[in-house]
Formats: structure tokens, sequence, C-alpha cells
């Protein structure tokens, strides 16, 4: 067991990259699934300093989920913000800064977070606190920003909570 | 059955180009850096989506065959682009933002990009 974990110290990510390899090469071979395999055990193999420990997912059917419900707030957040930049002036406009304080405390989980919040309704995640206990978040438009704090930790946080932790 | 999927096909261009068109207008028209960021991140990535989206259909439908690279730029989009706009940020925050003026860290007391030990400070104005 500690032989094939040295040797294939992320069996998730190996995977994840050989199917990635299959889908750019956009066809399917033998000789690309092989040379696939060599790059995922390879580039994990080389990184694996920077992955200290592995990541865990509790609930992996949760993730489905959890796409579904940023692709859908994704496309909001496109109107969203085109509505803004279109019809509103820049004066009627209230952009504001506001601290997100995290539950979450694995770094896989803050990283997918903080993605998702900026790709989500006008906000973007700008910085973490010195010891990741909060991240800072920039509103395009927020009148409520306590509104905007809530909506992020019962929409995103919660369910990563579930995902990850 | 031609007709209706080059209709859908265009819809899908006409939807991305008009997406992509607003997010780059809001580059010009909103008035600070931070509200800046908003415009590419967002708007652009619908607008990516339609020419995707367009792309695909056209494979599958016209071309009878399944491209998975649409599917691969999608990925790489939502994975890179709230990295460029973090780094972005991060240049603005550290150029135009003090501690005060941003707000409370919580128990952190600061910000991960003021977080920097005075010696590497010293040098950075020198």
């Amino acid at each position: 067991m500690t032989f094939l974990r040295r040797l294939l110290p992320h069996p998730y990510l190996t995977l994840l990259l050989t199917v990635t390899w299959l889908m750019l090469v956009n066809g399917w071979s033998l000789n690309s699934l092989v040379f696939g395999f060599l790059l995922g055990w390879l580039i994990p193999f080389v990184t694996r300093a920077y992955w200290p420990q592995q990541p865990r997912v509790r609930a992996p059917l949760k993730i489905i989920e959890y796409i579904l419900v940023v692709f859908y707030d994704i496309v909001v957040a496109n109107i969203e913000v085109a509505r803004i930049v279109l019809f509103k002036s820049n004066a009627n406009r209230t952009p504001a800064w506001v601290t997100i304080p995290l539950d979450l405390r694995t770094p896989e989980a803050i990283t997918v977070l903080a993605g998702t919040i900026t790709m989500t309704p006008g906000t973007v995640s700008a910085d973490v606190s010195a010891e990741g206990h909060a991240l800072l978040v920039h509103c395009l438009d927020a009148p409520n920003p306590e509104a905007v704090r809530d909506d992020i930790k019962t929409r995103y946080e919660a369910r990563l909570k579930e995902i990850f932790e | 059955m031609d007709q209706f999927l080059e209709i859908t096909v265009s819809v899908f261009l006409v939807v991305g180009g008009v997406f992509g068109l607003i997010g780059s207008f809001g580059l010009i028209k909103l008035n600070d850096p931070m509200s800046r960021l908003h415009g590419p991140t967002k708007a652009s990535t619908l607008g990516l989506g339609g020419v995707l989206l367009a792309s695909m259909l056209h494979s599958i439908l016209a071309e009878h065959h399944v491209s998975f690279h649409e599917i691969m730029i999608t990925l790489f989009v939502l994975l890179t682009a709230p990295i460029t706009a973090n780094f972005i940020a991060k240049v603005h925050i550290h150029r135009h933002e003090t501690p005060k003026s941003l707000p409370d860290a919580g128990s952190d007391k600061l910000w991960a990009t003021h977080d920097i030990v005075p010696d590497d400070r010293a040098t950075d104005e020198a």
C-alpha cells in the first residue's frame, strides 16, 4: 500500500489528467491512452511536493448539484452584470468591499469557493485573510452588503462544506 | 431541419457576441479599477460560452462527430479566469489600498496581501 501510494501519490489526479489528455487529443486510441496515463502519472509525481495531503471528497454526488447551481448562477450573473453595465449610471452604483468569514478549513474547498465567487453575480474574490479565516470580496453593486455575505454563505459555502468536510 | 440547425447555431453565436461586446464595453464604462474587473470576468464567460455551444452544436449535428475541445476550453476558462482576476485584484490592493481602507479582516487582523515582513516592505519602497 505504501509502495503504491509512493508510486501513485494522487490516483484521482492521475485519472483526471489521463481523461483530460484523451479529450485534448479528441479521439480514442491505445497510443493516446498510454501517453495520457504516462503524463497523468508523471505530473502528480513531479509536483507532489506542492500537494502534501490528498484532498478528500466526502459526498461526490453533491458535486453534480453544486456544478448545476453554479452554472445557473453564471448565466444569471452575466445577465445581471450586463444590465448594470448598460443601464445603471456610475453614480447610482454602490460598489463595496465585503468580508466573508469562512467556516471552511481545507485549502481546496476555499479555492473552489473563491473561484465560484468570482464567476457569479457581481462579486470578485480579491484576497484571503492572513491566516485564511476570511475572504475579501468586491461587489459591483451592493446596496446591502450583509445580504451578499449571507447569500454566499448559504448558497455556496454550506454546499462545499458538505462536499469537502 | 438544416435551416432550424443554422438558426440555432446563429442564435448562440449572436448571444455570445453580444455578451462579449458588453463585457468589453464594461471595461470602458465602469469608473474604478476594481469594478472594471467585473466586466471581463463575467460578461465574457457567457460570451465565450455562447460561441462554444454554437461550435459544439455544429460539430455534433452538421459534421456528426462529438468534439471534446469545447468542454476543455470551458473548463480551462472556468479555472483560469478567477485566478487572473485574483492577481489583478491583489496588485490593486498592494498598490492602492491600505489596511485601513479595506474592511476588517476579522480575527486575522490583516489581509494576506498586506501581511508582509517589514523588511520586504522597506526594499519594496526603496
